[in-house]
């Protein structure tokens, strides 16, 4: 089994929503992000998104943009994407890490470089933002092969037809946008999402984690009751941008962040338990 | 490369996804793919569509001024010494340049779709002028995002969008130039996906833009070929043109690929020259990879990321390339050169003293390829030029290096 599923797993075994942090690798700056790591893990993470960063990441909101800005002017590139993971993987081996960005720099290092050097490392996920499922036959069918998972987005305006053709290539969980725009968007309306995951629920067994637009503790409360995981991203990658320099306390302020919703989060769950 | 030209059924590319070859295809995130569905599925119909194809066609003839001429520049022919050089004048289309043919394309799409708000990316502001015109006459809602870099230096077109009714909005992010501004007027699509219609520039993007705008454009080969037979009696020996993203460039190339005689010229901005690194020439010193939604040459570091481009023409300073350029590049049946900053300059001067003709820098690029390769070729050859458009927008840039402020 792999560590994604053992995850959820537990997470469903416990009653709980699994809590997804994503943080863009490099950002503010290189020797930052695995620490990081490891406090979002004690703050109550239970997977861990990475973002790699990409100079033209054409799907997400000015504050990822200047994320990835910030991250490039390090020259955090895969290669020290999949270096951070590697070393993150040698004090934790429990806790999945996500890579999220976009294809090209794949490309560049070549698809079959990438999924062996990212096995090695101890990634468990790809989501490529800008690959659907039917540009993705070759990559997907390498990463099932290094038991990678590869992860795809449903968005709202998916339609059935691309539904079934989505859920049919996802592994590990299915990533639903949970509004029509880019990452850090506005917040999201909770009642609609509900009857959303039910549809997609009626057609696959993975576990639904809802993402875009979770930017405080009672939003990420609210999704807990009909999602099986929250993605939070903006809301923490803000913090990168107001203490640039002061990196223990952007460290602090993300572990706060992730606390206070985990704490919310639990708290929905157990007042509500029909809701799961 | 005369195998290839035999062998390929040129009519079947793309595929049905949207492929040329290994190039093309549809990279872009979940939320998009239905909209990109659903304009596959009208402009699938409406091209065959006798009533929107003569809607189309009336409004080439009245609005856009089709068909342009082709015209025999004889004194620049007389004193290159060589092969026969003809223009073919999108100099002349309203607004300035060919972008106004696929503009009037697409808009009459997001009028059968019911859209009630355009969007678009420009570079030299061609395209957003285009775009904002047809805007302007069907009574959309238009909306322009521009490289704040490149509404320094294309001041003039900014101010004709505004008054054409456009946002012009300033794009901060990245390099601050076109790539950028296709960014976010796809963030933009995203998030307004329901009531907007994206018009894209150029032969890029996630099908089917590559195939819709390339078809749009064809008009421009269509007309040259025939007028070309007209004249001579005969077919060109090759076709020059300028490539950013290739619009211009497919538009006059594609009516011809079934003709095995015809050799087609790609000119790339080599800006400071290719060895600099400082360019816009992905064809001739990039690599294949995955940007704004499809498969092609892109100008990359070893990491993936895209760089920084240069050239002295806004409209060629691009880090992508249409993957059908992609495609004809790899199978040979197009050959692509670059041409410096500094030959465009003097391409630009001499075809203005030579032709009583102000050509815009991007197809000053093609015109200097013509320049070194016409006298080496027979009087009874010919070349035809696409001028894909007027100078008039680049008349500060020009006066500028000259130490004179306008
Ligand atoms: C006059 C002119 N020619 C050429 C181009 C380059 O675009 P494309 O390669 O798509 O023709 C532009 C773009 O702004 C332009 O304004």
């Amino acid at each position: 089994m792999s560590r994604i599923a053992r995850r959820f797993e537990e997470t469903r075994a416990s009653g709980r929503a699994a809590l997804i942090p994503f943080v863009t690798a490099g950002d503010p700056a290189p020797d930052v992000t695995v620490p990081l790591m490891h406090d979002l893990v004690d703050a109550g993470a239970d997977l861990l998104e990475l973002g790699v960063p990409f100079s033209d990441p054409m799907a997400d909101g000015p504050v990822i943009q200047l994320a990835c800005e910030r991250a490039l002017a390090h020259g955090t590139g895969l290669r020290h994407v999949l270096e951070m993971v590697r070393e993150f993987r040698q004090t934790d081996t429990d806790t999945p890490v996500v890579l999220m960005g976009y294809l090209n720099p794949v490309e560049r290092m070549g698809p079959e470089v990438f999924v062996n050097a990212a096995a090695q490392a101890g990634v468990d996920g790809v989501l490529m933002v800008d690959l659907p499922p039917e540009e993705c036959e070759d990559l997907a069918g390498l990463l099932e092969r290094a038991g990678i998972d590869p992860i795809f987005l449903v968005a709202p305006t998916t339609s059935a037809v691309r539904l079934q053709h989505v859920a049919a290539a996802a592994r590990g969980f299915i990533y639903y946008v949970s509004l029509k725009g880019v990452t850090g968007s506005q917040s999201l309306d909770p009642a609609i999402l509900g009857a959303r995951l039910e549809a997609i629920r009626a057609i696959s067994d993975l576990p639904l984690g809802v993402g875009f637009g979770i930017r405080d503790a009672a939003t990420a409360a609210a999704v807990a009751q009909v999602a099986d995981a929250v993605v939070v991203g903006s809301a923490i990658v803000r913090l990168a941008e107001q203490h640039p320099e002061a990196h223990g306390q952007f460290r602090a302020a993300a572990a706060a962040v992730v606390r206070e919703m985990r704490t919310a989060m639990d708290a929905a769950r157990t007042a509500t338990p029909a809701a799961v | 490369m005369s195998e290839v030209k035999e062998a390929v059924d040129w009519a079947a590319f793309p595929d049905t996804r949207g492929h040329f070859g290994p190039y093309g295809g549809r990279f872009v995130a979940e939320t998009l793919m239905g909209a990109l569905d659903e304009l596959q599925a009208i402009y699938e119909k409406y091209m065959q569509d006798p009533e929107f194809l003569a809607e189309l066609d009336t409004d080439f003839r009245q609005f856009v001024g089709r068909p342009t001429p082709l015209y025999h520049a004889e004194r620049l022919s007389r004193e290159l010494g060589g092969a026969q050089v003809y223009l073919k004048r999108e100099d002349l289309d309203h607004t300035g340049a060919h972008k106004v043919n696929n503009t009037i394309g697409q808009a009459l799409l997001a009028k059968r779709l019911g859209k009630t708000r355009i969007i678009a990316e420009t570079g030299a502001g061609q395209h957003g002028v285009a775009t904002a015109t047809v805007a302007a006459r069907l009574g959309l809602e238009c909306v322009v995002y521009m490289g704040a870099e490149d509404i320094q230096r294309q001041s003039p077109n900014v101010y004709r969008m505004r008054l054409l009714g456009a946002d012009v909005v300033a794009v901060q992010s990245g390099s601050r130039t076109l790539k950028d501004a296709l960014n976010e007027a796809m963030r933009d699509w995203v998030t307004n996906v329901d009531n907007t219609f994206y018009i894209i520039g150029t032969v890029a993007g996630p099908h089917p833009y590559p195939a819709m705008v390339r078809d749009f454009q064809s008009v421009i080969g269509r007309e040259a070929r025939a007028q070309h037979l007209e004249m001579t009696g005969r077919l060109p020996d090759a076709l020059v043109a300028c490539v950013g993203g290739g619009s211009n460039a497919i538009g006059l190339f594609h009516p011809f690929l079934g003709d095995p005689s015809v050799e087609m010229i790609g000119v790339e901005a080599g800006g400071e020259g290719i060895a600099t690194g400082r360019h816009s020439a992905p064809l001739c010193a990039g690599q294949p990879g995955v940007l704004h939604g499809n498969r092609t040459y892109l100008m990359e570091d070893d990491d993936g990321q895209i760089v920084a481009t240069h050239s002295i023409s806004a409209g060629l300073d691009y880090p992508g390339v249409g993957p059908e350029h992609a495609w004809l590049k790899d199978l040979g049946r197009a050959t692509y050169v670059s041409v410096t900053d500094e030959q465009a300059l003097r391409a630009f001067h001499r075809m203005t003293r030579t032709e009583g003709i102000i050509p815009a820098l991007e197809p000053s690029h093609a015109i200097a390829h013509v320049i070194d390769i016409a006298p080496r070729m027979r009087p009874d050859q010919s070349l035809v030029i696409n001028l894909s458009g007027r100078g008039d927008k680049d008349l500060n840039t020009i006066a500028k290096l000259e130490g004179i402020e306008l």
